[in-house]
């Protein structure tokens, strides 16, 4: 905000330029009104506070905004006060003109809580008309949240010409709080206001109505119910929001589980290093941003395409050559395999540990995945939203990929017969190195994603692995829905109890909950039916 | 009978085993104890107290070789029974500081005064007795384990499965601990403890002691587990680590087998963190940590899985390392040989030490058998010729 703020500054002070060539200056009661400023008192900075507020000089926003952030300064000897900019130039308060240095005698003109009151809502009221909708539209929101009632001629006279709808709406609401708390409001009007906070219906319109105090009887009544209303309106939007929060982190865990899926779920190898694909994906990401903030600054928004095709390479790679030197000498010994796939846990860890240092690395959020917008009474952040929309692209393009490629074709013959499917000429040990690094390929995708929302340090896929097992053991071992929908229903679930339980407690209770839930079907949600279950 | 169970049960690799034990047992203790400080062969207190650490994860280590090594139950979360042990015997200690902390509330430990407890929550009752604490340290693991057990057996979750619904256990437990509302003592845990039967804890007689009874607990648990896998019973926990299908259609009740052992391993693996906790001074819920639980498996695949006295071995010898190669400069890259030695145990000697050396001897045994009987033989032919 401060930057956008000055930027609004520094355009107004150009136009002051012109503005100073056009006009001649005058003295009159707007310099008057300015040179308070200079008293030094606060009764006197608050009368020149309203005075240059209700001017209508174009100078009013430029000074009172100074005011609020200590740049407005004053000299007591020559009564002459300065505006000094963001930029370091300073124009003449009373004139507009520029001027070369602020002399050394002059000072920041003191404000205390009382006069910052009243400069917000004198700003609140000088933004109302200004050209720009953003502004406008702050500033009402601004009036409405402190409801003075000085505020309401300037929202009456911006009311009157305001054509913007959401930024009438924003108005009407300001007017109606302002109302809703001037003792000598008629009735009429404070009923009306009622009903504009109802239909509003959000935390701030039920603080309003809430703590209102005394109030003629039909008010409190229409109020009651008004509350009532906002409050099962209330009640819904955060059942949405702990919806969404549950997709969220549900997202996040199918994406984590997915490649756990590929190796555990379709070849039956307890990977314990899985968690560590993911940390070098995230450290891929890392590299790749350190790349291009010193080689090529303008393609930062653009790292994480690269990354994502990087990182399952670089983790892909890694995988084939675990399996390779590892893993298929473990086939059919799954407990040796989860051992012996711990110690590389460790390995790996210690090495990224020693390459990188045990602190977290900073991975930054392009601009298209930073900031949030707003759905009715809930805030969705960009990185949230393209990390669920990304995990069902990588679910929806690994499902494609296992049902019409040779690859996939290949895959599910040897995950299903193994001797048939070598009968049948296909390389099996081939396969087996190619799906495992495609599980851990995708981990590593998984990884560039996860880099955008958690910490990337060398224990980042440790506090992945117990969660990733549970959302496949509880979704069905061998089955790519059952991991999405156990991810999702672990998400959700965890995002609702999270509000009754705290969040330990309810992670605590998920997990008791998995306990139970694979003693009724140890197989998980979606088994397998058939031969495969007992090979 | 008894004594028949035992004989049987004991061959030479096992009797110098204890032998070792009571040995070291004895034989620390005392040289601590009545060797002037300095000299060459007085064991120094501080290596009383590394070494009684060593033998409580040696018993852990044992606990888990009963039931990985003889009944084909990987649990991932036999720390998370260890660190209950430890904390019914912190919760005891807790209790004899008495008005002796630093807020110096009679009944209250420390940390429920600063977190303002007003009252001892009810499952505090009764530890400071310590018998009370004593019973506790078996039933507390062995009654979850038996509950846990029970439901996990009777619905036959099995291998990996079971392997991770015990992490999720010991990881749910972990999670537990850390809250500070949970009433023991949150992330700190139990500390600054005093007094253990009216003896100061940190004196080198009660060490010694502790150490003593490390090792005795350590012989027990030998001869408990032995009898076990020994007996009629152990032969069907053998059956069901081969072929559990088999030995349910032929009758036995294979999850009733698996719930005593798995119970018994618990109760094992209680007492370890009851005795270590004394000899360490603390007890916090990282001993929950599901890395730790991982950690003491590889103790066993080290040593030799099923050999019993291998979990023992692996346990110290692993320890041992751990302990030299994270004080020296060599300190940064112990993961990095703890991670390499899960790998090439699991790839190269998938027996472990002890197994290993066992096959190679019998191995040995039969060639000079076999030397031996064909010698006999080539005598036996030859001798007619000679009567000729």
């Amino acid at each position: 905000m401060p930057t956008n703020l000055s930027a609004r500054l520094c355009t107004f002070v150009l136009s002051l330029f012109l503005i100073a060539f056009a006009l001649p200056a005058f003295a009159g009661p707007f310099e008057d009104a300015v040179a308070k400023f200079a008293n030094d008192d606060f009764s006197d900075t608050e009368e020149a506070i309203a005075a240059v507020a209700s001017s209508g000089n174009k100078l009013a926003f430029p000074i009172i905004s100074a005011l609020q952030d200590g740049r407005l300064m004053a000299d007591s000897d020559s009564k002459k006060v300065y505006v000094t900019g963001a930029d370091g130039k300073s124009i003449d308060a009373a004139t507009g003109e520029a001027v070369a240095s602020v002399p050394d005698s002059a000072s920041a003109v003191r404000l205390n809580n009382r006069l910052r009151r009243s400069v917000d809502a004198a700003l609140g009221s000088l933004t109302l008309q200004s050209p720009d909708v953003g502004t406008r539209l702050q500033a009402a929101q601004s009036v409405f949240k402190s409801h003075e009632e000085t505020a309401l001629e300037p929202v009456d006279a911006a009311l009157a010409k305001e054509t913007n709808k959401s930024v009438k709406t924003a108005l009407g609401e300001a007017r109606a709080a302002i109302l809703l708390f001037k003792s000598d409001a008629t009735e009429v009007e404070k009923l009306e206001a009622v009903a504009t906070l109802r239909a509003r219906g959000d935390q701030e319109a039920m603080a309003l109505l809430t703590g209102m105090g005394d109030q003629p009887a039909s008010v409190t009544k229409a109020a009651a119910s008004a509350i009532s209303s906002i409050q099962s309106s209330l009640a819904v939007w955060s059942t949405v929001q702990n919806a969404w929060y549950g997709l969220s982190l549900g997202s996040v865990l199918l994406l984590a589980a997915i490649g756990l899926a590929i190796t555990f779920g379709v070849m039956g190898v307890i990977n314990m290093a899985h968690g560590e694909m993911v940390m070098i994906g995230a450290y891929t990401t890392f590299v790749v941003q350190e790349v291009i903030r010193t080689r090529y600054p303008g393609l930062f928004d653009y790292s994480l395409l690269i990354a994502v095709p990087l990182a399952f390479l670089v983790a892909g790679a890694i995988g084939v050559l675990i399996e390779r030197s590892i893993i298929r000498f473990l086939y059919g010994r799954p407990l040796e395999t989860l051992l012996a796939t711990w110690g590389l846990s460790l390995v790996l860890q210690q090495a990224v540990r020693t390459m990188f240092g045990p602190t977290n690395r900073e991975v930054g959020n392009p601009s298209w995945m930073s900031g949030a917008f707003e759905l009715g009474q809930i805030t969705i952040t960009y990185n949230r939203l393209w990390i669920l929309v990304f995990t069902l692209a990588v679910f929806a393009i690994l499902l494609a990929m296992l049902r019409y490629t040779a690859l996939g074709l290949e895959m599910r013959a040897v995950t299903q017969n193994r001797r048939m499917a070598a009968s049948m000429g296909i390389a099996t040990s081939r396969v087996d190195a190619l799906t495992f690094g495609l599980g851990s390929g995708i981990a590593g995708i998984a990884g560039v994603a996860l880099s955008q929302i958690d910490n990337v340090s060398p224990n980042l896929g440790q506090s992945y692995i117990i969660d990733s097992f549970m959302v496949v053991v509880f979704g069905g071992v061998g089955n790519l829905w059952g991991t999405l929908v156990g991810a999702f229903t672990l998400g959700i679930a965890n995002k609702f109890l999270e509000p009754v339980a705290g969040a330990v407690l309810g992670k605590i209770a998920i997990l008791v909950l998995i306990i139970l839930f694979i003693q009724k079907r140890p197989r998980g949600l979606f088994a397998l039916k058939g031969r495969a279950v007992e090979a | 009978m008894t004594p028949h169970m035992l004989t049987r049960s004991l061959d030479r690799g096992a009797t110098i085993f204890l032998l070792v034990v009571a040995a070291i047992g004895v034989l620390i203790p005392l040289s601590n104890l009545l060797l002037p400080a300095g000299s060459v062969l007085q064991v120094p207190t501080y290596l009383v107290a590394l070494w009684g650490k060593y033998v409580c994860y040696a018993i852990l280590a044992l606990a888990i070789d009963l039931i990985w090594g003889y009944c084909g139950i990987l649990s991932l979360g036999h720390g998370a029974f260890f660190a209950l042990g430890g904390y019914a015997m912190g919760m005891y200690l807790m209790r004899q500081i008495g008005t002796r902390g630093v807020y110096g509330n009679p009944i209250l430990p420390d940390f429920m005064v600063f977190l303002n407890y007003s009252k001892l929550p009810w499952y505090w009752y009764g530890f400071d007795m310590f018998w009370f604490a004593a019973l506790m340290v078996l039933v507390v693991p062995g009654l979850l384990a038996f509950c846990f057990g029970w439901l996990a057996f009777r619905s036959r979750v099995t291998g990996v499965y079971l392997s991770i619904i015990t992490q999720a256990m010991t990881y749910a437990l972990l999670l537990a601990f850390f809250r500070n509302d949970f009433g023991f003592g949150g992330n700190n845990g139990l500390t600054d403890f005093k007094d253990i039967l009216g003896l100061n804890v940190q004196a080198e007689g009660t060490r010694a002691a502790l150490f003593a009874l490390s090792c005795l607990a350590l012989i027990v648990g030998f001869l408990i587990c032995r009898a076990i896998v020994s007996s009629k019973l152990g032969k069907v926990l053998i059956a069901v680590r081969d072929a559990e299908s088999r030995t349910r259609f032929l009758g036995y009740r294979v999850e009733s087998y698996k719930l005593f052992v798995f119970t018994v391993s618990a109760c094992m693996a209680g007492v370890a963190g009851a005795l270590y906790v004394p000899q360490v001074g603390i007890i916090n819920p990282s001993e929950f940590a599901p890395g730790n639980s991982i950690e003491a498996v590889i103790w066993v695949a080290v040593g030799g899985r099923g050999t019993l006295v291998g979990a023992a071995l692996g346990a110290v010898v692993v320890n041992y390392a751990k302990t030299f190669f994270t004080s020296g400069m060599l300190a940064p890259y112990w993961l990095f040989m703890l991670g390499a030695l899960f790998i090439l145990v699991t790839l190269l000697l998938p027996k472990g030490i002890v197994g290993t050396f066992n096959a190679w001897w019998d191995q040995s045994k039969e060639k000079r058998a076999a030397a031996s009987t064909s010698a006999a033989a080539e005598d036996g032919v030859t001798q007619p010729k000679m009567a000729e």
